[in-house]
């Protein structure tokens, strides 16, 4: 189980980084220039962590990283990754989609004690602004995966991805939860129109403002980890799961590309516009998504 | 300050391990695969002095596009690796980039543009700007040009990466080594107070603060 865990971690890591480096890559294209290597992130990564740390605001800031990558990691091990097998499916069985929601959200909360510490007039706004849009974004996907429950009556993903089996996918059954639970999930990866916490123009680098060298690099990493756990939620509740490394990689990357290629195209909101904007339309998607599902079943 | 990658890409405690257990050679490896990953990642703040701070937006942008050799520009000097510093220094600027300059993680690295900051080029007889930076701070490269061009700037680049990647001697650790040099020459010319203060002990500040 240990073995399954630590390879599922290393797989996650090595997947996301190559992720956001495609994500640079492809931004990079679009913009007209040549843009970095894929592997750019990895490189970034070691570096930073064989820098040195001289900077000291006591223990409880160290710990902001901590927090967040144990959210991470939770999340990740919490997901099951192929539809079919158990293999990689460690402690999937110990937990469900409310521990997974709960645990979504650690990782933030815990960063905001840190990043207080340090006492960054930047990092605060940072986390403020986060934690402000958190509100908007956890709206209509909650809605979603409540609408994905009451239909699959269970919160065991296991038993979400096994009713999409014989049912059909749920992104053709209930189209309505997907796109509320697909605009959500741009905020939940940090694109435009929602990269308000550390948006560059306005916060610097908003909560990462004071963390340097190895502590980056654990943020950084937690990051990639995290964002691969996501995905895999989506293709687990929307598209049935994959049976194989090679459609794992397919229906992560096809979600993954429709998220990159949405951040291009729009502007940023101001924290307000977007709080404004996700408690409308998303949600009203996705509560009629619901009310589909409560009344015509 | 603490210790750390001191003199050479890894802890000095680790080499000695490694060479006690007779594997100095996988620490020269190692070493040399750290220093490659170094110059492939360069973090920039970019601090514009001088007149030169109009070429860095055409380097780091679409035209030149530095990012494909993994120079990126970044927000603070907290994560940064290079300064980029593209002019003449007033006083009043210099006491700042000493600050900006310190709070940078080792390893460091500066870079300036223009011939200003090497000897004070149309400033030379300026009342208020300094004329050779080298006396102040440790340069790493000097792209020279009245203003250079960004492909001139992007040539520095180059010229950084393969100084990394031969593991040559940084100006940070000739900072750290002829640290009472520097800190004469500077307070020469900026008076006694420069921040941080070096005497005072920040952890201590109830026990009298005196380290
Ligand atoms: S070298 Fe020329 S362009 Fe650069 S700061 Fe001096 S006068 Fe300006």
């Amino acid at each position: 189980m240990i073995f399954q865990i630590i390879l599922l971690i290393m797989l996650a890591y090595v997947v996301g980084f190559i992720y956001f480096g495609l994500y640079r890559n492809i931004t990079a294209r679009i913009q007209g220039r040549y843009g970095p290597t894929v592997y750019q992130s990895f490189y970034d990564s070691i570096k930073l962590f064989s820098k040195n740390n001289t900077v000291s605001y006591g223990w409880m800031f160290y710990l902001g990283p901590v927090i967040m990558a144990t959210g991470a990691v939770l999340t990740l091990v919490l997901v099951p990754v192929f539809s079919d097998s158990d293999f990689l499916r460690s402690v999937t069985s110990q937990g469900n989609l409310f521990v997974l929601l709960y645990l979504m959200v650690l990782g933030p909360l815990g960063n905001a004690l840190a990043v207080g510490t340090g006492g960054n007039p930047f990092g605060v706004m940072g986390v403020v602004r986060g934690l402000t849009r958190l509100i908007g974004l956890e709206l209509p996907f909650y809605i979603a995966v409540v609408g994905l429950i009451i239909a699959a009556n269970s919160s065991d993903i296991v038993h979400i991805i096994d009713v999409q089996k014989t049912a059909g996918l749920n992104i053709i059954n209930h189209p309505l939860l997907f796109i509320g639970a697909m605009i959500s999930m741009v905020g939940f990866f940090g694109a435009s129109p929602f990269d308000i916490p550390g948006a560059p123009q306005e916060v610097y680098s908003g909560p990462r403002t004071e963390f340097s060298g190895k502590f980056l690099a654990l943020l950084m990493s937690q990051g990639s980890l995290f964002a691969f756990a996501k995905l895999v939620l989506i293709v687990d509740l929307f598209l049935g799961g994959a049976d194989s490394l090679v459609m794992l990689v397919l229906k992560t990357f096809t979600i993954f590309v429709a998220i990159i290629f949405i951040g291009i195209v729009y502007g940023r909101y101001k924290v307000e516009q977007a709080v404004d904007f996700l408690m409308k339309l998303p949600t009203l998607i996705a509560v009629l998504g619901l009310a589909r599902i409560v009344w015509f079943g | 300050m603490e210790s750390g990658f001191y003199g050479s890409s890894l802890d000095g405690n680790l080499k000695c391990k490694f060479e006690e257990s007779g594997l100095a050679n996988t620490h020269e490896i190692m070493e040399k695969a750290v220093r490659w990953f170094r110059s492939r990642s360069i973090f920039v703040v970019a601090y514009g002095t001088g007149c030169g701070a109009i070429e860095m937006p055409p380097t780091f942008t679409s035209r030149y596009d530095a990012e494909r050799m993994g120079v990126v520009g970044v927000a603070t000097p907290r994560q940064a690796d290079l300064i980029i510093l593209s002019g003449y220094l007033a006083y009043k600027t210099l006491r700042r980039v000493i600050r900006t300059y310190e709070q940078m993680q080792k390893p460091r690295y500066i870079m300036t543009l223009g011939s200003c900051p090497i000897n004070g080029g149309m400033y030379w007889d300026s009342y208020n700007t300094i004329k050779k930076l080298d006396d102040y701070l440790p340069i790493d490269v000097s792209v020279t040009g009245c203003m250079p061009r960004p492909e001139a700037v992007i040539d520095g680049f180059v010229l950084l990466q393969e100084r990394i990647r031969n593991g040559e001697k940084a100006g940070w650790e000739k900072y750290d080594e002829n640290f009472e040099f520097y800190k004469e020459n500077q307070k020469r010319v900026l008076g006694g107070h420069i921040d941080p203060s070096y005497e005072t002990d920040w952890y201590n500040l109830k026990s009298g603060g005196k380290a």
